[in-house]
């Protein structure tokens, strides 16, 4: 009964979609003030309807209604409920379920906090984000409904693929949802203002919140992957470069280079139609790894659902809304009168550099994971695009990025001279280089990824502090006053620094060694000294595991005892590692347990991970320099500012 | 159930690891080289993992072979080429740079150089024009600054 009200919620979420598409548009049109005015309570409705079918569904998978055919095929009595609950996105129907709830979150958002956006564009920008919303609605009813019964229950379920039954994997994909998915408003608004033909400062403010919200979410949830990529899947890999990881990486590269440019637009006003395109093309990415992933025309490891049919569909959805967008864009980018002139050397240049090395590393990204499928269909060449490629083809924007950051992040506005700008940056240079001298004295193998990297990653992070102490004029009471979008600013700079320092020096200095461990009998790798106690076999909720315990010990002393696992899930006959890892600042010790050797003994895998952490740490450093900034008195002063019954909250500016 | 679960853990514990300790080369020279070609080589059967990630017994004939070549005094493009010629480029995770496939080594570089000199030819358009685009204070304005900066 549940699950058939869930259903029809969504059938009439999709109803009042089509509504709000076709309303508010027309009313925006012939400036109808009550036509316009109905986006607003659909957005809600909408939003409620889908919310309830979710609900819905999730009552289904905690409850185990075998009776639905998704939840018997993804969903088991004996699962922990994190995972009977996580197992709702765990697959094709239910995570497009969670796409469609996140996409009217934000367009209901955009009713809610967009009081102060002039009614017409309001208005268009809802009715877009209704058409996504509309489409993608009926994907699910047409192709994917997940509320599809079985005549016949069956007594139990076959359970969510192992793998995906762990804590950073089951909140990975609502984020990079809330980050896909936020891109969609970036996009509204670029077709919104197409549409309008005008775009201002005031516009590039209202873009720029959403678009940061979209990159944050999306930092988090590419970080999440990659870090379970690291622990879980028994390698300590922590990027492989497949075709689904590129997709998510594709719309960050082009939300960060939109993050940009829409400053320019908002500070400047100019590179408008340059924005509006890198608006329709971040969410056009977006759609494109949504097709990737589901259709199934890329092999790659996470390819979920691959049927032909749904592919077509989302490849239909594409075209019109990229198409679409695009071909207004051509009609209508002539109207976009930049206004603001600056000379080749200012932040103005930097950040359109920036955008330049950005979209055309996205573009790389983008003809490597299609490469293979562009060979076959022309030349009839079956062959792989892998980590390789991308590590040569990839890299270098990355370091001519990191070169030029810190450098136009201290650039004055339109017109200044790089020597004087770049004076307070000497002593983030020679810190730089002391770290590179102090990495060629540490490093035995001279290696140049790490100097390189290393040097680099610190120049990020001393030129955002340069830049911080530049702000606050050389005192030190004045740090904590700066706004904080200059906060915000230095942290995410100094984050991908961090995160530079990590991939250099792990790539690098990572060692691993494979051997067959008696227990009992201690064996040393790079001065840490390791024994295998014992091997246990324990039963786990839903799986059996090989449990071994095995103690790590630097200089004689304990510093850790470690558990690496084997585990078996029964129901899907499906083996995984549960790697051991002892966490530190500097390095990670990872441990593996393998197969018992006939000889006696067991196989064990060690390896010495140096400054992993330092990925993830830079990542999040990242995400919250976007929140940061996205805290800062001037986005709430917009939004208050035109409500007049607050005009009292905004105080004087400095 | 209690037997069934046994037999599922006998039957299922076996692969897990990717290279296994009776692998690995005596000369550690060979060995890290034979793990270096082993992350370019892809496993025929998986979908997008190296032969050195892989479980696939396929993957670990490949390794074999791969350390087969190197005992045999193989350079490491003797190696690619011989497990090319066996198993097709599918199983090349770089690509040649042969044909068809400098369209995807230079589309970087190349779009690059495009993309620069756009962004010079649209810098130099912003460039401001000689003399102030603003109107000059007139005289009133001039005065009224005065005064407030004297204030």
């Amino acid at each position: 009964m549940i699950a058939e009200l869930g259903h029809f919620a969504l059938i009439l979420a999709f109803g009042v979609a089509l509504i709000q598409a076709l309303v508010p548009l027309i009313g925006a049109a012939r400036g109808w003030a009550g036509w316009m005015a109905v986006g607003e309570p659909a957005a809600s409705a909408q939003f409620l309807l889908i919310a309830a079918s979710f609900g819905a569904l999730t009552y289904a998978f905690v409850t185990s209604d075998f009776s639905l055919q998704l939840v018997w095929a993804n969903s088991h009595t004996d699962k922990p409920l994190l995972y009977k609950i996580s197992g709702v996105w765990g697959n094709h129907e239910g995570s497009m379920l969670l796409w469609v709830l996140i996409l009217a979150l934000f367009g209901a958002a955009a009713a809610w906090f967009g009081g102060a956006l002039p009614p017409s564009l309001r208005a268009r920008v809802l009715s877009v984000q209704a058409m996504i919303g509309a489409s993608f609605l009926g994907f699910i009813l047409f192709t994917s409904n997940p509320f599809t019964r079985l005549a016949q229950p069956p007594f139990n379920g076959q359970d969510l693929n192992p793998l995906l039954q762990d804590p950073g994997l089951a909140f990975h994909p609502p984020f990079l949802y809330l980050g896909y998915v936020g891109l969609s408003m970036a996009f509204s608004f670029a077709v919104a203002a197409l549409i309008e033909g005008r775009v201002d400062a005031a516009w590039a403010r209202w873009v720029r919140p959403w678009t940061l919200a979209a990159w944050v979410f999306l930092t988090i949830g590419i970080a999440l992957g990659s870090w379970w990529a690291y622990y879980e899947l028994g390698w300590g890999g922590f990027w492989f470069w497949d075709p689904v990881e590129n997709a998510s990486f594709m719309p960050w590269l082009l939300a960060a280079a939109l993050l940009h440019s829409a400053i320019v637009v908002e500070k400047r006003e100019a590179l408008k139609s340059w924005t509006i395109l890198l608006a329709i093309m971040a969410f056009g990415f977006s759609l494109i790894g949504t097709f990737i992933v589901r259709s199934g025309v890329i092999t790659s490891v996470h390819s979920f659902a691959s049927d032909p049919e749904r592919g077509v569909y989302i490849l239909a959805i594409l075209g019109v809304f990229v198409g679409g967008a695009l071909t207004l864009y051509a009609a209508r980018a002539g109207a976009m009168q930049a206004k603001g002139v600056f000379s080749m050397v200012s932040r103005e240049s930097a950040l359109v550099m920036n955008n330049v090395l950005l979209a055309v590393a996205a573009l790389v990204v983008f003809v490597g994971t299609i490469w293979p499928l562009v060979a076959e269909m022309f030349w009839d060449r079956k062959l792989s695009v892998g980590a390789p490629f991308f590590e040569k083809a990839f890299t270098p924007f990355m370091i001519a990025l990191a070169i030029i950051l810190p450098i136009g992040a201290v650039m004055p506005w339109k017109r200044g001279s790089i020597i004087k700008a770049s004076q307070p940056l000497w002593g983030a240079l020679v810190l730089a280089l002391a770290v590179v001298a102090l990495v060629w004295a540490v490093g035995t193998d001279r290696s140049a990824v790490a100097l390189v990297g290393a040097g680099l990653g610190s120049w990020l992070v001393f030129g955002a502090l340069a830049e911080l102490w530049l702000r606050a004029a050389h005192r030190p009471a004045r740090l904590l006053r700066l706004p904080r979008a200059d906060w915000g600013k230095a942290t995410a700079h100094a984050g991908l620094g961090v995160t530079f320092i990590g991939i250099a020096l792990l790539t690098a200095w990572d060692m691993e060694d494979i051997r067959v461990a008696q227990v009992g009998e201690p064996f040393t790798v790079r001065g840490y000294e390791i024994t295998l106690d014992k091997v246990e076999q324990i039963e786990g909720p839903n799986y059996l595991s090989t449990t071994a315990t095995m103690t790590l010990r630097e200089g004689g002393v304990v510093t850790a005892v470690l558990h690496p696992e084997k585990r078996v899930y029964p129901v899907q006959a499906m083996p995984t590692t549960e790697a051991a890892i002892d966490y530190r600042f500097t390095r990670d010790v990872y441990l593996v347990i393998g197969d018992a050797q006939d000889g006696g003994g067991w196989a064990v895998r060690t390896y010495i991970k140096p400054f992993a952490n330092w990925i993830w740490a830079g990542c999040m450093m990242m995400a919250l320099g976007g929140l940061l900034s996205l805290s800062d008195r001037r986005y709430r002063v917009a939004a208050g500012a035109r409500r007049s019954a607050a005009p009292l909250a905004a105080t004087p500016a400095e | 159930m209690l037997k069934r679960l046994i037999l599922a853990v006998v039957l299922l514990a076996s692969p897990v690891l990717a290279v296994q300790p009776d692998e690995v080369l005596p000369d550690p020279v060979l060995e890290s080289r034979a793990r270096e070609l082993a992350k370019v080589l892809r496993c025929p059967v998986c979908q997008g993992e190296n032969i050195d990630e892989s479980n696939a017994s396929i993957s670990r004939d490949l390794r074999l072979l791969v350390r087969d070549r190197l005992l045999a005094g193989d350079s490491d493009g003797e190696v690619l080429d011989y497990v090319v010629g066996r198993y097709g480029e599918y199983v090349l995770f770089e690509p040649d740079r042969s044909g068809a496939n400098l369209i995807l080594w230079l589309v970087g570089p190349g779009v690059l150089l495009v993309a620069l000199g756009g962004a010079a030819v649209f810098i130099r358009s912003r460039r401001p024009t000689d003399g102030p685009t603003e109107p000059a204070l007139s005289d009133d304005e001039r005065a009224r600054l005065a005064e407030i900066l004297r204030e």
